[in-house]
């Protein structure tokens, strides 16, 4: 285990900035997920840490140690890559055996350590068989293997689920924590998964054009994003955001939904009057009898099952369309007309201009919040 | 459907035999003279029956070429051990140096690499006789003419820029993330470069050394200006068949089947590598 501490760290390709005077901390032991759009500047990030290219500006630690200027082959990192990089002439075997080898290990030693972790991932009976031998899983665990092989105290993990089918992604995804907790490494993991993100995360890093936009637990980017573009990127089904004008009320502010008023608790009424957009999660609205207080009239145009949940899409008075999301089984709404009521503690308001998020006073995070 | 598809086969076939026949007839035809002697060659209309004889070959191996007009010398063993000799070592330090130099202009890209390497490639541009008339003044004043030593650097303007480039292409062919893989993994860069790179690029490397190498076994200029007769390879020596009392056709035709020899068994061997070498760039990972 070790810690790692970027400070403002600049890379330019030709005139074009990668990362802009970019800091990140990532603590001794946590798993730290980089999340982000491609072109974000992740991988980029990934490989000055891991020392295969240097950055322009900017300090790199690696357990309190300057290693910015240090040899790739001396940061004593492990680096799994989404194209895997296996070393097509050699069999698995020597693929993982290279990390303990660069260590001048014994026979003996290597054979151990290889054994460890190709058992660890259960690649075990195949570490005879060539890169070109392996299923696109087998060589992704190889690569996994690899990364593990030399007991780095730093593991950096470039989206290694990318390039694997679906199913195999899904076991992995609840492999990989039980993987890394065995390995008892510092992580930093990419991925543009945000459901990847928020089950191997202790804590998740937002990136886009090369910045940080947020930092923070699964729970708090869930909870409070930063801004509509986060709010956007986690999430199934997205998050409806609806163009409203608030209007100042007593407590907070109020906006309008199917021209039924909505009050919204603890929101500064300096936000009165301007373009402002509301965030409602489709699992934090639900559907009500008609008359409940509140309650606002859609109408029903459309609803998908998906396995443990249902969504509806519903159109408001104004023609705006709103998705729903329940547990699959529960009761849903009658066709044509029906009328859903809001959660109001768990809705965001974001400034329409800036897409930042509208703070509330108090601690006003949502009830319902669990990740999805 | 099936009747244009058998016509197609057949038209097919039919070219195909041509182009074979067109270019292998100059091939046979001095396999068939290299057995007989200078008269059965010359008989109008040429017959392709006649009597074999080895006496053309006996010449050559034993130095003693008689005619005529007498008995004659010729080194042509001498030439093609010659011939062997500068082409090996000339593709062998070609490949010292260019295989290094490859590396450096495919992973690096520093100011002025791309002139550099294209300076590299120019030397085949140029047309030989364009440089050799200073190239001997040169070499005559640096005590390079006629020497091997003065030869194989001489040659290095055909394999090195041969070489430099195949070889560069076969390294840019390889995921920069496999060797950053083995960086990362705790060896050195020159580590990296050993056990990744090499063994890798390694079909396009003996490609490129193989095609580097018919080309210097083939150079004439360069060692008929720079060479006397015991220094010349079997190209240039092949010219002492011309003598004063006629052609010696038979000889010189025994003499092309010999010194063909060498590089046509070297290509059927490495075949199976060119063709590895080429596939190797579509099943990367």
């Amino acid at each position: 285990m070790t810690t790692l501490q970027l400070e403002n760290i600049v890379k330019r390709y030709k005139n074009h900035t990668v990362l802009d005077n970019l800091s990140l901390d990532v603590k001794d032991g946590e798993t730290l997920v980089l999340f982000g759009p491609s072109g974000a500047g992740k991988t980029v990030l990934l490989r000055l840490v891991a020392g295969v290219i240097d950055p322009e500006e900017g300090r790199i630690l690696i357990g309190g140690e300057d290693m910015t200027d240090v040899d790739a082959e001396h940061r004593g990192i492990g680096m799994a890559f989404q194209n895997f990089a296996l070393f097509p002439h050699m069999d698995a075997f020597e693929n993982i055996a290279t990390p303990l080898e660069a260590k001048r290990s014994s026979a003996d030693a290597i054979k151990a350590g290889v054994h460890r972790v190709a058992k660890l991932l259960k690649i075990d009976h195949v570490l005879t068989h060539r890169p070109k031998a392996l299923s696109n899983g087998q060589k992704q665990r190889t690569a996994l293997a690899r990364a593990l092989a030399g007991s780095p105290p730093l593991l950096l993990l470039d989206d290694p689920l990318r390039n694997v089918d679906a199913k195999l992604r899904f076991e992995m995804r609840l492999e990989l924590p039980r993987v890394l907790a065995a390995q008892g490494a510092t992580v930093v993991y990419v991925t543009q998964d945000y459901k990847e993100a928020m089950a191997l995360g202790d804590r998740i890093a937002v990136m886009s054009d090369g910045r940080i936009r947020q930092i923070g637990t699964p729970e708090d980017i869930y909870n409070a994003p930063a801004d509509i573009d986060i709010a956007r990127l986690f999430g199934d089904p997205t998050i409806n955001l609806l163009d409203v004008t608030p209007n100042a009320e007593v407590d907070g502010v109020s906006v309008l939904l199917s021209d039924v008023r909505i009050v919204l608790p603890g929101i500064p009424a300096n936000t009165a009057g301007k373009s402002c957009v509301i965030g409602l999660r489709p699992e934090a609205l639900r559907f009500v009898p008609a008359g409940t207080p509140g309650a606002i009239p859609v109408s029903v145009e459309a609803e998908t099952p998906l396995n443990e949940k249902t969504v509806t899409l519903a159109l408001t008075v104004r023609g705006r369309e709103i998705l729903v999301s329940r547990p699959a089984g529960t009761p849903g709404p009658a066709s044509g007309s029906a009328h859903i009521a809001v959660d109001c503690a768990s809705a965001f308001l974001f400034d329409k201009e800036t897409g930042a998020l509208i703070a509330r006073h108090g601690s006003h995070t949502g009830t319902q919040g669990e990740a999805a | 459907m099936e009747t244009t598809s058998t016509l197609e086969k057949t038209l097919r076939l039919l070219a195909l035999t041509l182009v074979v026949i067109f270019f292998m007839f100059p091939i046979v035809w001095i396999f068939l003279m290299s057995f007989q002697t200078n008269e059965t060659i010359l008989r109008i209309p040429p017959q392709v029956i006649f009597e074999p004889t080895l006496s053309n070959y006996t010449a050559l191996i034993t130095g003693k070429l008689t005619s005529a007009a007498g008995t004659l010398d010729i080194a042509f063993m001498k030439n093609l051990g010659n011939s062997v000799f500068l082409s090996v070592t000339s593709v062998a330090l070609a490949l010292v140096l260019g295989v290094p130099a490859a590396y450096a202009f495919a992973r690096h890209k520093f100011k002025g690499s791309e002139d550099i390497a294209f300076t590299l490639l120019s030397f085949r541009f140029a047309p030989p006789l364009l440089v050799l008339l200073p190239l001997t003044q040169y070499f005559q004043w640096l005590g390079l003419a006629n020497t091997y030593i003065g030869l194989i650097w001489v040659y290095q303007l055909i394999c090195l820029p041969l070489i430099l480039w195949i070889v560069r292409g076969y390294f840019e062919d390889i995921s920069a993330d496999v060797e950053y893989a083995y960086r990362i993994a705790g060896h050195s860069w020159f580590a990296t470069f050993r056990r990744i790179a090499l063994p890798l690029a390694g079909p396009g490397i003996a490609a490129a050394g193989l095609l580097a190498f018919i080309f210097a076994w083939n150079n004439f200029v360069f060692a008929l200006v720079l060479a006397s007769a015991d220094k010349q390879p079997v190209t240039v020596g092949a010219l002492a068949f011309v003598t004063s009392s006629g052609i010696q056709y038979g000889q010189i035709a025994a003499a092309i089947v010999l010194s063909v020899t060498p590089t046509l068994a070297l290509a059927l061997y490495a075949q199976r590598y060119l063709v590895e070498g080429l596939s190797l760039g579509a099943v990367k990972g």
